[in-house]
């Protein structure tokens, strides 16, 4: 129990000043998303089903579908992490376990993130296999 | 851990019932929260029939008969009896509206009468809005200035500037809004909810006041606005027409805008 005043425990620690940047970028990777959704469906339609695999990857190593492809995983990932965020923020009331579970979160997106930018770069730069 | 049931000592209990008068007609069937804190019991629902053919056409009419004449401990706020001082609020039907501007017609089968929800509950249909008073006074709802007040007038708005502030300065503070948002139930100690964003926003707008970028200064906070997610039950809820999530998204904006 705390005798401290209701507008004192509102108040708390103050503002954080923040928090701006994390609503516009989740909002800007939203309609980037769109985006390369969009050109990532119709780049799959246009290869048709069951095109062969050198034919996917000459595709992916053009400059064009291999810079589009690498934005795609990251901006996936970064627009996850934001989302998810959010999520942990609201149902984790514990502190400590939001904090451990936020930078769990943070590791899993970007070993995720890098794995799929290796690949990526892996047929852009050549590999066969 | 998430919490899956209510803690032991909220867990609602059947309750009471008191019959209509022998000779009603024209019945209908009140079922209402009731806890009292100092009876060591858990909350119940009691059962009140209403001869309606005797009762005024409001919920609020419907609950002050049963206290005057069926069960004076039945405890809840109301004053204005007409929807502008917003002490009758409560879960009316599964919707958090004033009781005295809802219609007992309106409400099909048994009228299901809940104290607002999500709140610490003082007793039956009296809920503690200590925080919510609390989060309304860290807004700051009142006019800041530098500029000196005119010596011999008050300070001058234009017509259309008074009308931006015109709605958001409706609202009466009755908190349906702040607790029919889940964001509230979940983080309403740092959230501060829309009712007070609304507030804080009327000030922000309004284009006599100069503690705008101060304003918007201390609502740049991950949970103190940004814990809305527009799910729009504050519009849906408010009794007085009002737009919270709209004010709340004008907010964000403005705040993205001074940074471009």
């Amino acid at each position: 129990m705390s005798l401290r005043s209701p507008l004192g425990r509102v108040l708390g620690l103050g503002s954080a000043r923040g928090g701006s940047g994390h609503w516009y970028s989740q909002r800007v990777t939203a309609v980037a998303l769109v985006i390369l959704g969009f050109w990532f469906i119709a780049s799959l339609a246009m290869l048709g089903a069951g095109a062969p695999h050198a034919a996917v990857l000459g595709w992916l190593q053009s400059p064009f579908s291999a810079v589009m492809a690498l934005l795609l995983v990251a901006v996936t990932a970064y627009h996850a992490l934001l989302g998810l965020q959010v999520v942990f923020e609201d149902y984790i009331s514990d502190k400590g376990a939001r904090l451990v579970v936020l930078v769990a979160l943070k590791f899993a997106l970007v070993v995720a993130a890098l794995i799929g930018i290796l690949a990526v770069l892996r047929i852009a730069f050549g590999a066969q296999a | 851990m998430p919490q899956f049931r209510l803690p032991e000592n909220s867990r609602v209990q059947p309750g009471k019932s008191h019959a209509a008068p022998t000779g009603a007609k024209n019945v209908k069937t009140f079922r209402i929260y009731r806890f009292d804190p100092d009876s060591n019991q858990k909350p119940r629902v009691d059962t009140y029939q209403v001869d309606m053919a005797s009762c005024g056409p409001m919920v609020l009419d419907a609950l002050i008969k049963i206290k005057n004449e069926v069960d004076p401990t039945l405890t809840f706020r109301r004053s204005c009896r007409e929807g502008i001082c917003g002490s009758c609020a409560m879960n009316i039907d599964g919707v958090n509206t004033l009781a005295c501007t809802k219609a007992i017609g309106e409400i099909k089968g048994d009228a299901k009468i809940y104290p607002l929800p999500h709140l610490p509950v003082i007793k039956d249909l009296v809920p503690d809005l200590t925080n919510f008073y609390a989060q309304y006074a860290s807004v700051k709802p009142w006019l800041q200035t530098r500029t000196p007040a005119p010596p011999d007038r008050e300070r001058l708005q234009s017509k259309e500037d008074q009308e931006k502030i015109d709605r958001p300065s409706a609202c009466i503070l009755c908190a349906c809004c702040s607790a029919s948002c889940p964001s509230y139930w979940w983080n309403s100690d740092r959230y501060l909810g829309p009712a007070a964003l609304l507030a804080a926003y009327r000030w922000i707008i309004d284009t006599r006041d100069e503690a705008t970028g101060e304003r918007l200064d201390e609502l740049e906070d991950p949970f103190r606005l940004y814990r809305c997610h527009t799910i729009m039950n504050c519009a849906q809820a408010c009794p007085k027409d009002l737009n919270p999530a709209k004010a709340i998204a004008e907010i964000k904006k403005m705040i993205v805008e001074r940074q471009h």
